[in-house]
């Protein structure tokens, strides 16, 4: 019956035939941990609640994960509520990268809510892409809030995709202090269609001297979609360094707003930023036109590129 | 044999009138030119055969292969066998050479990126995984639009100002890309102000404020646009009107 799942879980994120049980990886249904295997050098520690998990991960000092740990969080019932709470802690100069997958295939109403607190350590690695596989009908509500502690000259980055089926409602937030020499790069890639809502909240507050971040957003909205992206960076510290960069495309009667907020505090700190919203660039679509793709197909092909 | 006609079109946008009762036959499986000083409504003669959008209300037609075209969009021309390299090459964040090569392509196997990065002499190693975005230069994009053009195998291929903004180097492998399209039995149509570039045509034709001036061999043109258009009399000269060439000489 477990396998039975974890097996279903796996084949709506199309990875039953590549995955290796053998891979440090954590496959979560509703509440209930499927399967889990750890490796030398990482914790984890999951506990079941009433409705979801709470997951304690932790990677030694020193130690570095050589293959990308899987996190599988899936709600295969039409309906419920999903809550992870994660509490992962990178220890001085370890290493590790996670490859997470969130899937609702058969989502009517669902909501999954995430609170994680993580802290990277000194010199520390993080890296965390997470990808999202909605169902193409569904309302899904995807509540991600996250807390981000850099230490010196740590490195972190995060890239949060959510491209297959319908997003419903996102409303992300995550805030991230960076420590001096550390970097943070956050990037959000979403598609939005019919009545589906995305806000995005991402922030960075450069405490060290010589932090950066980097916050990329790209939206596409169509339909009657809409999106909001408030992204801000505060730089207190000298030779501070950061960057916001948001592009929406619109589509029909999609609507997008941005509101990039920089900061400065120092004056040897330096952030800029760019915000670009509008329909398809009629250059590009001009350009795949005289090449025989129809005004459809041209689009589909820039968006593409954009959300890539 | 004529491959494209240019028939009596006129093109005024606001109270400008760019092309004044233009007529031109193009011949299929030639290098030919369009040439003229700056201003001289050679762009815009290309932009109006492609049938972009700012570029379809003119009076006149369009026929390719003795067919209108007029009231095709961009596609549907596209889809005939009609294509445009811009002057200035428009940039696609996140989409990869191989994609956008792959998007015109007739034969959509990977091997054809690679084949035409070859033609115009980019390492395809060193290319097909890039973005066609910022990150190139000029040439290396002009390069790559050429590039996307040879896998779509077009039957005429309109190129505006090949050598705007590219290195010696990228002008010889543009200049060989169109020796490739020819091979293969491409209509090539040179839109340049450049005598380098008008140097490749086997025939070409001179306008002058959208006005067809002459027409010829290159070497003729080659001889009238360099001695009397180069630096071109009619800039500043504010009584100059289109009727003072309808004769076909200045």
């Amino acid at each position: 019956m477990t396998e039975d799942l974890v097996e279903e879980i796996l084949e709506s994120v199309n990875l039953h035939r590549s995955f290796n049980k053998n891979t440090p990886h954590l496959i979560i249904n509703a509440n209930e941990v499927l399967s889990s295997h750890q490796v030398e050098g990482l914790i984890m520690e999951p506990e079941e609640l009433p409705d979801g998990v709470r997951a304690k991960l932790r990677v030694k000092k020193g130690v570095k994960i050589g293959s990308p740990v899987h996190l599988c969080f899936g709600l295969l019932p039409e309906r419920g509520v999903q809550h992870i709470v994660m509490d992962i802690e990178i220890e001085d100069e370890a290493e590790v990268s996670f490859m997470a997958h969130c899937t609702f295939p058969n989502a009517v109403e669902v909501e999954h809510l995430m609170d994680a607190r993580i802290e990277v350590g000194r010199q520390a690695r993080y890296s965390y892409f997470e990808r999202h596989w909605h169902s193409e009908e569904g309302m899904v509500k995807v509540v991600p809030v996250a807390r981000i502690e850099l230490d010196e000259r740590a490195r972190f980055s995060t890239e949060f995709e959510l491209l297959k089926g319908r997003v419903g409602l996102i409303d992300m937030d995550y805030l991230t202090v960076c420590q001096a020499g550390s970097s943070a790069e956050m990037r959000a890639r979403i598609f939005g269609r019919q009545d589906d809502v995305i806000k995005i909240r991402e922030a960075a507050v450069l405490k060290g001297e010589g932090s950066r971040a980097a916050l990329t957003t790209h939206i596409a909205v169509k339909n009657q979609a809409r999106a909001e992206i408030n992204n801000e960076i505060i730089a207190e510290a000298p030779y501070a360094r950061g960057h916001v960069d948001c592009k929406e495309i619109i589509q029909d009667n999609g609507v997008a707003r941005a509101v990039p907020v920089v900061e400065v505090r120092n004056p040897k700190a330096h952030v800029t930023h760019e915000a670009a919203i509008g329909s398809v660039d009629s250059k590009q679509l001009q350009t795949l036109m005289s090449r025989g793709l129809s005004e459809e197909e041209a689009v589909d092909l820039i968006i593409e590129g954009l959300l890539s | 044999m004529v491959i494209l006609e240019v028939r009596d079109v006129s093109l005024q946008v606001n109270s400008s009138l760019i092309l004044n009762r233009l007529s031109m036959e193009f011949q299929a499986g030639y290098v030919q030119a369009v040439v003229g000083p700056n201003g001289a409504g050679k762009s815009t003669l290309a932009s109006l055969i492609m049938g972009l959008p700012d570029y379809q209300q003119h009076t006149g037609d369009i026929l390719f292969e003795g067919k209108s075209i007029k009231n095709l969009n961009v596609d549907e021309r596209a889809r005939l066998g009609i294509t445009l390299a811009w002057q200035e090459p428009a940039r696609f964040e996140g989409l990869k050479v191989s994609q956008f090569i792959l998007a015109a392509a007739k034969n959509k196997d990977k091997k054809e990126v690679d084949r035409v990065l070859e033609m115009v002499g980019l390492e395809p190693d060193r290319y097909r995984s890039r973005g066609v975005d910022k990150t190139l230069s000029g040439g290396e994009r002009k390069r790559i639009e050429l590039a996307s053009i040879l896998a779509m195998k077009p039957r005429l291929v309109l190129l505006d100002e090949p050598d705007s903004g590219v290195d010696i180097e990228a002008i010889d492998r543009i200049f060989e890309a169109i020796n490739h399209l020819k091979k293969d039995g491409t209509t090539v149509l040179l839109i340049t102000h450049s005598p380098k570039v008008l140097e490749k045509a086997d025939y070409a034709f001179l306008i002058c404020r959208g006005t067809l001036v002459d027409q010829g061999e290159t070497s003729k043109i080659i001889e009238y646009f360099s001695g009397k258009c180069l630096p071109c009399p009619h800039q500043n000269v504010p009584e100059f009107n289109s009727a003072a060439v309808s004769g076909g000489k200045i």
